[in-house]
């Protein structure tokens, strides 16, 4: 019988050490994917992890999962095509906030509504870390960055509520603290047929924490949880107070048919439904 | 640890620890105490409760915690 290698046998582990820097929260995003396809038993030739640009997108660099590191905010676009190339794939789209919100945001909005069958994991830490510090569309309203040095003046998107309202079957918000409820939250993305979409609150303790947090790496993280609140902790608070947190928790679990369950319902005997041995 | 017979071992590899501290920090049992650099040192192994928290929330898989059975 084959050894169980665990996250070592999804995890590069001779790729160690991680670029980031120290305290980014990505490689606790990355150690819970690993653990929740190795939970799930998924063979890592059966996952394509499809990335953009940014601190994010080098995830893939670390995977023994076959990777397509495609161009900045397509790893959606390029992720619709390999899902469409070979449904028994689990495609897992790894974006930022920036990548997948401002320069792919198009891609988004419409492979949540089309509800096609891909894991979207949205490190979101608020701003453009790999190239210093620029404010993103999450940035929250009045956050310090390099491009907002009297602070932000404009909203920053939900995520959760955008996805929501473009048709995603699974969306959920978790942050880099809470690891445990990551990996649930990750695994249960992953059997979502139809899109899913969790969202990481991520630490940037090098630009939106120096800017924003006074402090350390740990105080970045315990900003994380400072500023989040379950979704029964939510419901208590005063409406003046809702306002200041983000919610966590899984906030869409709905099984609205998936694109290509739609497509072979109408396009009965296409080429796509019969796919010859091996499918 | 509570539970009879059974020990852990932590290992914490210094090449890949990035000194973040997240580990000395978010333990509950208080297993670890830094260096004067930062390192996480396993100062009490004998109060892990074998979470495996520090393992999952270290961002540059550098901490293993492993369950020795000493029957």
């Amino acid at each position: 019988m084959a050894v169980n290698l665990g996250y070592k046998e999804y995890f590069k582990s001779d790729a160690l050490p991680l670029m980031w820097c120290a305290g980014c929260g990505n490689g606790i995003i990355l150690r819970a994917i690993t653990e929740a396809l190795s939970d799930l038993h998924i063979p890592p030739h059966q996952v394509v992890i499809s990335t953009g640009i940014g601190c994010w997108g080098k995830a893939d660099d670390y995977m023994k999962t076959h990777a397509f590191h495609g161009s900045h905010g397509r790893a959606l676009a390029f992720g619709t095509g390999i899902k469409l190339g070979n449904p028994d794939l689990h495609v897992i789209a790894l974006m930022g906030d920036g990548d997948a919100l401002a320069i792919g945001g198009n891609h988004f909005i419409h492979a949540a509504r089309r509800n096609i069958d891909i894991t979207a994991i949205i490190s979101n830490n608020f701003n453009y870390g790999m190239t210093g510090g620029q404010y993103s569309p999450t940035t929250p309203l009045s956050s310090s960055t390099t491009t907002s040095p009297a602070g932000v003046a404009e909203p920053g998107f939900d995520v959760c509520a955008l996805s929501e309202t473009c048709g995603a079957n699974y969306v959920a918000r978790t942050t880099a603290y809470h690891v445990t409820q990551l990996k649930r939250f990750i695994t249960a993305a992953l059997l979502k047929q139809g899109f899913s979409m969790v969202e990481v609150i991520n630490t940037c303790p090098t630009h939106f924490g120096r800017r924003n947090i006074p402090g350390d790496t740990v105080s970045m993280m315990k900003y994380l949880k400072d500023i989040t609140v379950s979704k029964a902790g939510y419901e208590k608070l005063d409406e003046a107070d809702k306002e200041k947190y983000l919610v966590t928790g899984e906030l869409v679990n709905r099984e609205r048919p998936d694109y290509l369950s739609v497509y072979r319902e109408m396009n009965p005997g296409g080429p796509e439904t019969d796919r010859g041995e091996g499918h | 640890m509570n539970k009879t017979n059974m020990a852990v071992t932590i290992r914490i590899d210094e090449a890949f620890c990035k000194r973040c501290g997240f580990c000395i920090e978010f333990c509950n049992a208080n297993v670890y105490e830094a260096d004067k650099d930062g390192l996480p040192l396993v100062k009490d192994p004998e109060k892990c409760t074998n979470c495996r928290l520090c393992e999952l929330r270290c961002p540059d898989f550098a901490v293993s915690v492993e369950v020795v059975d000493n029957e």
